[in-house]
């Protein structure tokens, strides 16, 4: 019943971001606020992962490749395919839920307790739009974050594979030539655009529409990071199931 | 005028306000007194719409709030200016910017006119070299002055303040109950204070509404509510040690 009222509440809140729209004047500086917080803030971290994430791959492929037979451009094509299809579009997305469904939350809910969402309603404006669109603006530019994370997270690999010897330059780079399905592609920033909304608007809900004080705040936060990760699990296997199989 | 008919309120079944009607008047300081709990700041909050009633009606001059589509809410909403407890500044703003925000959102005003206008109003609330400090920079009294001057920048008709007075020390409570009584005069507003504070009762409160668990307890002036026969409101104003030495002092005084 509570999920069901959840699930009805959260509909009525996205429906009302999409009404009433603030003046382009002053949504045009929020957006550009929420793109410097949501996305360029998130680079350094995304970038720091995936270089590391990606190398540790490389280096696991490489280990596991015992078999003289196997050609060793195989650690660039796993390298390649790990990375594309799941690491950078999912993983990240999952930490993003930690770092920018946290931040969402927290600073929603803290304006929730203060008052400053009363203060905004009294003054007659539609705070779901003033207040959530702008993050689901900004989150259009989630795939740039992504892009990164999938050059950088081969570059690791690349850096790995190189620097620990287990295979040569030639090798990775034909391996990430190998077999390339450009659709893989596609599909990657496919799924990024579904994560990006729920990334935008779940802890949104979350933030919103809590209720209590400041130790509230804290617990809002980690059950929104919890249903944004759930719900970017369950959506990836939905969409894995439906691009690649079918 | 805000009239009140026979609001009802109810949280998960339970009854928070029964059955309140009352009036609140132009140009006037209309105090709502209570315990802790006895529906204050939810009889608030119904009046500006941001809590749902179960039955009743909300006028604003003789207009149903409940009767309004959207639209008419809307312009009514501007026309509410309302002082929060925790005064509800927005953080990441200035004190400037939390004055202009009213205005750049409702207005089509030009950024100079907006910044003459925020200028104005903090003259009027006596801000000094605050203009550019972040809400945690600057006092919880200049936090109220700041929050008030927001809530006069669109001159509106109907001014809420939602304890005023809470976390600021005697003198800072008797400049900040000063502030808004000058203002309703000034600009004929209908004021509306949730208070505890026995001082704003006594110096601003030209129109007090007693509410006890929910129900009206009791209505009338500031000049009736200190010898009111009703025992719950006299007890109530009388509770705190200073007030009841005070009345000793009268009643030996005047040989009552």
């Amino acid at each position: 019943m509570r999920v069901l009222r959840n699930i009805g509440t959260y509909s009525i809140m996205i429906g009302k971001v999409f009404g009433r729209f603030t003046r382009w004047s002053v949504m045009k500086g929020l957006i550009i606020k929420e793109i410097d917080s949501l996305i360029i803030g998130s680079i350094g971290i995304v970038s720091f992962i995936s270089f590391f994430v990606g190398g540790v791959v490389a280096i696991q492929t490489a280990l596991n490749l015992n078999n003289p037979l196997l050609p060793k451009n195989l650690i660039g094509f796993a390298t390649r395919q790990s990375v594309i299809l799941e690491f950078a579009p999912t993983f990240i997305s999952v930490i993003m839920a930690g770092k920018v469904g946290s931040f969402i939350t927290s600073s929603l809910g803290t304006m929730r307790v203060t008052e400053q969402i009363d203060a905004l309603k009294v003054m007659g404006i539609n705070t779901y739009n003033y207040l959530i669109f702008p993050k689901i603006v900004a989150l259009l530019l989630y795939p740039f974050v992504i892009t990164i994370s999938m050059f950088l997270g081969i570059f690791g690999g690349y850096v790995a594979s190189i620097y620990g010897g287990f295979c040569s330059s030639a090798d990775f780079i034909e391996g990430i030539q190998l077999d390339f399905i450009p659709f893989h592609v596609s599909y990657a920033f496919i799924k990024t655009a579904f994560f990006a909304f729920i990334l935008a608007t779940i802890p949104s809900y979350h933030g919103y529409f809590l209720r209590g004080g400041a130790l509230e705040v804290g617990k809002a936060s980690t059950t929104s990071f919890v249903w944004t990760s759930v719900l970017i699990i369950v959506t990836n296997y939905v969409i894995t199931q439906l691009l690649l199989t079918l | 005028m805000i009239t009140i008919r026979n609001l009802n309120k109810t949280f998960s079944g339970v009854v928070v306000l029964n059955d309140i009607s009352t009036e609140f008047e132009n140009g006037k300081t209309n105090l709502i007194i209570g315990q802790s709990g006895s529906g204050k700041t939810v009889l608030l909050k119904c009046i500006l719409g941001l809590f749902g009633i179960d039955s009743g009606e909300i006028f604003f001059d003789n207009m149903s709030f409940q009767k309004m589509n959207i639209k008419q809410r809307s312009i009514i909403r501007q026309e509410i200016g309302m002082v929060f407890q925790g005064s509800a500044l927005f953080d990441s703003m200035t004190v400037e910017e939390n004055i202009m925000f009213p205005m750049q959102m409702l207005t089509q005003k030009s950024p100079e006119e907006m910044k003459e206008r925020a200028n104005e109003v903090i003259d009027r609330v006596n801000l000094v070299n605050a203009n550019k400090k972040l809400p945690s920079e600057i006092s919880g009294g200049m936090q109220k002055r700041v929050a008030i001057a927001r809530a006069i920048v669109m001159n509106p008709k109907y001014l809420f303040c939602d304890e005023p007075n809470s976390g600021l020390d005697p003198k800072t409570s008797t400049i900040i109950d000063n502030l808004i009584q000058e203002i309703t005069e000034e600009y004929e507003i209908t004021t509306i204070i949730n208070t505890h504070d026995m001082n704003s009762v006594m110096e601003i409160g030209e129109k007090v509404l007693f509410l006890e668990n929910g129900n009206k307890g009791w209505e009338g002036s500031n000049k009736e509510v200190f010898n009111t026969d009703n025992q719950t409101v006299s007890n109530f104003i009388y509770s705190s040690n200073l007030f009841q030495k005070v009345r000793k002092v009268y009643r030996n005084e005047n040989g009552n």
